[in-house]
């Protein structure tokens, strides 16, 4: 088809989607009136069950602590598919001088108020990455949140620095290996639940006190690893495509060029 | 007048909802860019955050964190919140799996226009 | 061990994934396949069990230990009958002769093959198990997400990428369909468990029930990859590496359909029940136009895989039209047909990949007269195109048997033509790449491709010609099974009553949120399979005439030449409706979910 053709086919049969959606969207109950019943039963019962104050956390990592690992996954497997789609190819070089494969794209030199405040961030990223996963259970926030706060860590230094600051904090084998024990330790947990003659998933550790920051048995747990492979798998998503920008060539290809 | 009116506000994030799947579907159809056309698909996935959120908001209550409201206040579902945080993942290395591809494409085909993506027909 | 085998297939593999991604490029190849090999011979193990158990009834598992509470669910259950049972185990079993076959087949890099094939199989078995709505997009997202990235595994070449993202953007947009319909449905009932929606449902069938059920199916048929929604397919399954395509045409494809029956058997069978004819009819077009294009666009193409890739469009199209019988006997034969067609169309895409493997070149012009040396893989080519017109004992035609006289009680007896035309068509189209590679057959016709996309890949192996054990043998047996599941003693009894089982929505409910005891169902009589064999026969006979037509010399040749001239020009209006562009593809979605949106909207109101 030419492009009128398709347009024309699309806004025939999208307004006929759009009709049809809106009929159906009709037949919910107004916004603002959620009829329940399965957030108000889990509002009323996570305080007293998990010991949670963040019943969106305790559904993720308790209630449907099921879907969150298929979640993790995704986030692993695309991370592979990642990873495996922009690998080094066969006829990939290293280039010594990293320059980015955008010729025409002029990075103007990054100014000393970027580098101090830049640098000053990175502690206090780290820590507050650090605190948003360990209080997931008890504030807004939880390892999703919090793995990617720990990711924007070598960002910054990308930002305030160049690539070869971003990669001295960095480190793909690392990185990954962190990715893998995140994820597979999800899995892990679940599986030591029916090794204890659980079901899959099933909370063993002590839940503590309502309000503590150990408290909430595997939420904390399961937080606490999901933001280790949050964060290392945006890193490694980050080393891929920096890579692809500055470091690899075609043969042939000149250092600093388009490839 | 006033009842239509009433009716508006009350599927009001909802159409948005309608209107954003659409807008996003009409920028892939037309996209002449791999980048724009993926972030017409985050669009279409914005619409489904849109729905999902304001299905389980409800007026006057608070967030579902009883850290210093007492258990029995009125709160919004947190499961749609629960729900989302999965979906906004899923989008998020999507995204990026997606993006590695036009890169390749790039790569490979020296093109990012769908128009000149056709290898593959007939 | 009750505690560990409904979850297993899920954990197992997700937990030898991580394990393999941990230690990727430190271990030698061979423990790496070792591990992956016996993480998926678990799984076939495991749901094998689960499949035989839950013939007794509904095997309900609550991750977590989350029962439900007075009716109300408030964690996720595993709900696991012989369908689903099945369906995993099938899955994992093609993961295993696709672990087997790529055991000597292309260098892996690093432990990657595996850690995706490994992700990609958890989803398969959480999709098919799982009684969660959510959590069927959940692993609907993880299938794909691993599916995207295998699919696009030979990054050197600019047809995978391209394949890929094709593929990519519209599953993802099905995908977000499925998703809002499950959020309008959560808006009506606030529930997620199907049982729990399906019984707070109950009858109601206005707007936004047939909204959701609309946008749900629609979303998954862009899975089962059914006319419109279909375009994706080809690209994706011509340039995936030989062991993936086995896996997307042999299961994951057919996981669309089962999604789609899961889900309106637990949903909305009560909602529509008094629509069934409707629906039947529409489901019916539907299949009946997807099984037509499918075989015609079979039957023009040049590219093995691709060809391939369009005789598994046309057979999902043939699924379609069993489901939409919407009974227990086509949903029966549904599963006989699923699996037989899953190992035949495995067996043929092996047996591209040898020949990919020992000739280099995939093309059937290309390789016209020069198959002499690759006797293997063309032998097992007229072999499984014989399956494929679904003569006995072939399982596909214990499956069509089935369908076909659930069929014909229900006055839709004329689909058993189409059945007939599409076996028919897709399996002259294999005779025929088969003739004229080892005879060298046909006209020489080696023209410019100027009207034709890519009609060729690189070799996916480096090292010998010779062809290893490691891919013979699983393809051999793929086709020795391909046989042998219409001897299983009472197979036909055993998957009328599964299907009943799947039907039952009441007792589906009561099981999964009240413990309730499963009914007994009664065996049906068995029905006489001759009327099934005869036009299985006459189909491989017709399917013999038509190749023969197209290869042999004789004077009618002019007429009905395959590649230009006469059928080719009927083609070409269809031909150039697959133009490989994106944008075309996301309208032609936009098209088909208007127009079986407005055929519900005015069939139920």
């Amino acid at each position: 088809m030419n492009r009128q053709a398709r347009i024309a086919l699309f806004i025939v049969s999208g307004l006929g989607f759009l009709c049809f959606y809106i009929w159906g969207l009709h037949g919910l109950p107004g916004f603002g009136h959620y009829p329940g019943p399965y957030g108000d039963i889990i509002n009323s019962l996570t305080v007293y069950q998990r010991h949670a104050t963040d019943a969106i956390t305790a559904v993720n990592f308790d209630y449907r602590g099921f879907d969150t690992l298929g979640e993790e996954f995704i986030l692993f497997t695309s991370v592979m598919g990642a990873n495996l789609l922009l690998r080094k190819q066969k006829d990939d070089r290293e280039q010594k001088r990293v320059v980015d494969r955008a010729d025409d794209r002029v990075v103007p030199p990054t100014s000393d108020a970027v580098r101090v405040i830049g640098l000053a961030l990175v502690l206090p990223i780290v820590v507050f990455g650090i605190y948003t996963i360990m209080h997931g259970q008890l504030t807004p926030g939880g390892g999703f949140q919090g793995g990617v706060i720990l990711a924007s860590m070598p960002l910054i230094i990308y930002l305030c620095g160049d690539y070869h600051a971003f990669e001295k904090v960095t480190s793909h084998v690392l990185s990954e290996i962190a990715e893998a024990i995140g994820a597979g330790g999800y899995a892990v947990v679940g599986l030591v639940s029916v090794a204890l003659g659980y079901q899959y998933l099933t909370n063993f550790i002590p839940l503590g006190e309502t309000g503590d920051v150990l408290s909430s048995g595997t939420i904390l747990l399961i937080s606490f690893l999901t933001g280790i492979e949050v964060a290392a798998g945006i890193v490694v998503l980050m080393i891929s495509f920096f890579r692809q920008a500055f470091v690899y060539r075609k043969d042939g290809a000149e250092d600093g060029g388009k490839r | 007048m006033n009842q239509l009116a009433g009716e508006f506000m009350r599927m009001l994030p909802f159409l948005v909802a309608a209107w954003l799947f659409l807008v996003g579907l009409y920028g892939i159809v037309t996209s002449r860019h791999l980048v724009h056309l993926i972030m017409c698909l985050v669009v279409v996935q914005t619409s489904t955050y849109l729905l999902i959120l304001g299905v389980g908001y409800r007026v006057g209550a608070s967030a579902p964190i009883f850290a210093d409201i007492p258990v029995g206040t009125p709160a919004v579902d947190p499961v749609t919140h629960a729900l989302m945080l999965t979906d906004i993942v899923v989008e998020a290395t999507v995204m990026a799996l997606l993006l590695a591809l036009a890169i390749q494409a790039e790569e490979r085909a020296g093109s990012v226009d769908p128009e000149q993506l056709r290898i593959m027909r007939g | 061990m009750n505690n560990f085998l409904p979850a297993s297939p899920v954990a197992v593999p997700l937990t030898v994934a991580a394990l393999l991604a941990a230690v990727n490029q430190h271990i030698p190849r061979r423990l790496a396949d070792a591990a992956a090999f016996a993480a998926s011979a678990w799984c076939v193990f495991a749901c094998l069990v689960l499949m035989v158990r839950s013939s007794h009834g509904l095997i309900v598992y609550w991750m977590g230990g989350w029962q439900p509470r007075s009716g109300a669910a408030i964690g996720i259950s595993l709900a696991i009958d012989p369908f689903g049972a099945g369906a995993a185990a099938f899955a994992s079993f093609l993961v295993l002769v696709a672990f087997i076959f790529s055991a000597h087949y292309f260098d892996s890099i690093g432990t990657l093959f595996h850690v995706l094939m490994l992700a990609f199989l958890a989803a398969m078995c959480g999709f098919s198990l799982t009684g969660d709505m959510f959590n069927l997009f959940v692993f609907f997202e993880l299938m794909s997400a691993a599916a995207f990235a295998l699919c696009g595994y030979k990054t050197e070449e600019s047809g995978p990428i391209q394949g890929a993202l094709n593929f990519a953007i519209t599953n993802t947009i099905g995908a977000f369909m499925a998703l809002s319909g499950i959020g309008l449905l959560y808006g009506r009932t606030g529930a997620l468990n199907m049982a729990q929606i399906g019984k707070s449902l109950g009858q109601t069938h206005d707007g936004l029930v047939v909204v959701a059920f609309v946008m749900i199916t629609c979303g998954f048929l862009v899975k089962a990859a059914v006319v419109p929604f279909h375009f994706w397919l080809a690209d994706a399954h011509a340039v995936a590496p030989t062991p993936v395509c086995v896996l997307f045409s042999g299961i994951m494809v057919e996981l669309g359909i089962y999604a789609v029956a899961r889900v309106y058997w637990t949903i909305f069978h009560g909602a529509l029940a008094q629509f069934e004819a409707q629906t039947r009819a529409i489901f019916v077009t539907l299949g009946v136009l997807t099984a037509i294009v499918g075989a015609f666009m079979c039957f023009a193409q040049r590219h093995i895989k691709r060809l391939l890739a369009y005789s598994t469009i046309s057979h999902t199209g043939l699924m379609l039209v069993a489901f939409a019988m919407l009974a227990h006997g086509a949903l029966g034969g549904l599963a006989l047909y699923v699996v037989g067609h899953g190992l035949l169309k495995g067996a043929l895409f092996l047996s591209a990949g040898m020949l990919l493997h020992h000739l280099g070149s995939i093309d059937e012009l290309k390789l016209r007269g020069k198959g002499r040396e690759a006797i293997h893989s063309v032998g097992l080519m007229l072999f499984l195109a014989l399956g494929l017109a679904g003569v006995p004992p072939y399982g596909t035609f214990m499956g069509e048997a089935l369908i076909d006289s659930a069929a014909e009680k229900l006055h839709y007896s004329w689909v058993s033509y189409i059945f007939m035309l599409a076996g028919i068509i897709t399996a002259a189209a294999v005779l025929r790449v088969a003739g004229r590679i080892y005879f060298g057959w046909g006209e020489d016709l080696d023209r410019s491709q100027q009207d034709e996309g890519e009609t060729d890949e690189g070799r996916e192996t480096s090292g010998g010609q010779d062809i290893p054990a490691t891919m013979f043998v699983p393809t051999l047996v793929l086709l020795a099974l391909g046989f042998a599941i219409s001897f299983i003693p009472g197979i036909r009894g055993e998957v009328q009553l599964a299907g009943m089982r799947f039907m039952d929505q009441a007792a589906y409910q009561q099981q999964v949120l009240e413990h309730a005891a499963p009914p007994q169902y009664k065996v049906p009589p068995e029905e006489s399979l001759v009327p099934g064999m005869i036009r299985g026969i006459v189909a491989t006979i017709l399917a013999f005439l038509v190749a023969g037509l197209v290869l042999l010399p004789h004077p009618l040749r002019h007429g009905i030449e395959d590649f230009s001239g006469g059928v080719s020009f009927v083609l070409r209006p269809l031909r150039i409706l697959h133009s490989g562009h994106m944008g075309d593809y996301v309208a032609w979605l936009t098209a088909g979910v208007a127009v079986i949106g407005g055929l519900f909207a005015w069939f139920i109101h």
